[in-house]
């Protein structure tokens, strides 16, 4: 980055420190924290979504539907998470290969089970081989929200499902008496009173998908604890910056990123919840109306 | 006009075809100098680097690297993520069950144990490998204990913490990792482990194969690949 960096064995102190946290390598890796906080930022609504479907669609009166929100809130919820990632997101990548492969290459003779090999026709594969490696990169990461969607929107259904039965009854009720529909009731009266029950679990999830995101590299994406662990590797004479193990100090650097993280959600959540619990006929509703009163 | 219409989308579709076959992603795992290791710039560098740059540039493909999780690094090959595995990987009566390999571009490298003294127990003590390779399954049959690690660069700090007794990888492998750490020391006798180090591809990629094994023929017949071995100190020549 710096024109004096050219020649790093001429380096010493500051310099070859300046130099060394901007060489290439180090730039890829600063990039990795946007692409953590870009992975949060995408998965936690789609969570919210699949959750919100999920509570809906277990609660529902339809009983196929049911089934389908309880089974997929108690397998997800069931199975370990790195096998989930291991597992599933390869059998993902496959079924959307297959499916391209059924439509485009509707003559194609030779089986796609060929023993241990999966082989579809050049024009299903998905991102097509000759696409730029940053296709098949956003790619990744496009099967990666998806993953962590469905799991955590696993969880969250079963949050938001506790949370609609939390809502007192005679809401609805009250509700039903002023001659509102099921519908109405349901948008007007329950979902809006529900996510005060929610935030506590909510904020537990979101947490945990914080901690989560190293999982990223299990599915292929460069991650900020790959790159702190390959960064701190001992580094021989091969390599233009030769240092011991410094995995600690890189370590030591995300620690400080992710406690970070959690404090400013520790604050947003707060003042979330004292927003949620406005007017409700909670213990902290009653107490900001006293307050104000 | 229907027929044309048609022959036209099956020109564009067969070209499309013919173009895609074309580009063969390498897989590797960017991890293991001096074989495969991430520069300081951010990119695949090593041994391999060159060796698939200059194989690809012979067969004529035009190829592109990708990394790769070592332990993952076969079902993604076989489930077409990428083309042709290179990454040190030895060829072994397991994984040829699985994928195919092509004719070994590096004879069998050694395998060197490295401890921080001279007087560690080989046959009972403590021996740190890399999950999934041939060093771990050699360990695994002998006296020693066995602690697997995920990456290369965790067997050898796990010697220096003194988690374990000892490791065990490829000989190129342990001297450049004493190059960089002057406590550590090759302690008893080399191993000769794996029949040689080829690129994996995938049992049903015969063709692929075969352009490579003859670029490695020709390679080895010009001796640029015993120039290539020498340049990274990777094994014994040919």
């Amino acid at each position: 980055m710096f024109s004096n960096c050219s020649d790093p064995d001429l380096l010493d102190g500051l310099a070859w420190v300046a130099c060394y946290l901007t060489n290439g390598k180090h730039l890829v890796a600063y990039t990795s924290f946007g692409t953590v906080l870009l992975l949060l930022a995408i998965t936690a609504p789609i969570s919210l979504a699949f959750g919100f479907g999920g509570a809906i669609a277990a609660r529902s009166r339809i009983a196929p539907l049911r089934w389908f929100g309880q089974a997929y809130t108690a397998i997800v919820r069931g199975v370990p998470d790195i096998l989930f990632f291991l597992f599933f997101v390869i059998a993902l990548d496959q079924a959307f290969e297959w499916m391209r492969h059924q439509a485009f290459c509707p003559n194609w003779v030779e089986p796609i089970r060929q023993g241990n090999d999966f082989v579809v026709c050049t024009a299903a594969k998905l991102p097509l081989s000759t696409s730029p490696q940053w296709v098949h990169e956003v790619y990744g990461f496009l099967l990666a929200v998806l993953t962590f969607a469905i799991v955590f929107g696993a969880f969250a259904a079963n949050v938001l499902f506790g949370a609609m039965r939390a809502v007192p009854v005679a809401q609805i009720e009250t509700a039903q008496a002023y001659g509102m529909t099921e519908r109405q009731s349901f948008w007007r009266i329950l979902v809006p009173q529900m996510w005060v029950f929610a935030l506590p679990g909510l904020s537990n999830l979101w947490l945990i998908l914080v901690k989560a995101t190293p999982l990223l590299f299990l599915l292929g994406v460069e991650d900020i604890v790959y790159w702190a662990r390959e960064l701190g590797g001992t580094k021989g004479q091969i390599f233009a910056y030769p240092h011991p193990d410094w995995r600690l100090w890189y370590f030591l650097g995300l620690l400080v990123f992710y406690l970070a993280l959690t404090q400013v959600s520790e604050v947003v959540l707060r003042r979330l919840s004292i927003r949620l619990s406005r007017g409700q006929a909670t213990f902290a509703g009653e107490a900001q109306r006293k307050a104000a009163a | 006009m229907k027929t044309l219409v048609f022959a036209a989308a099956s020109a564009v579709l067969l070209a499309g075809a013919a173009m895609a076959q074309d580009v063969v992603r390498l897989g590797t795992e960017g991890a293991y100098p001096p074989w495969n290791f991430i520069n300081d710039a951010g990119a695949v560098d090593g041994f391999e680097r060159e060796l698939g740059d200059e194989l690809c540039k012979r067969a004529e493909l035009n190829c592109e690297w990708v990394t790769n999780d070592w332990d993952s690094i076969i079902p993604n090959l076989v489930s077409g993520n990428y083309d042709v595995i290179l990454a040190g990987m030895s060829i072994t009566d397991e994984r040829d069950q699985v994928i195919d390999f092509t004719q070994a571009y590096t004879p069998p490298d050694p395998s060197t144990f490295a401890a921080m003294s001279s007087d560690v127990d080989l046959t009972s003590g403590v021996i740190a490998a890399q999950t999934g390779t041939i060093q771990a399954g050699y360990v695994a049959e002998t006296g020693a204990t066995l602690v697997e690690f995920a990456t290369p660069d965790e067997t050898i700090a796990a010697v220096v913490n003194g988690e374990a007794d000892a490791v065990l990888a490829d000989d190129s492998f342990i001297k450049t990792a004493l190059a960089a750490n002057g406590d550590l020391q090759i302690v008893g006798d080399p191993v000769a482990l794996g029949g040689g180090v080829a690129m994996g591809v995938r049992e049903s990629d015969g063709d692929l194969r075969d352009k490579f094994d003859a670029a490695i023929s020709a390679m080895k017949t010009d001796g640029s690949l015993n120039a290539m071995i020498v340049k990274w100190e990777v094994s014994s020549k040919w």
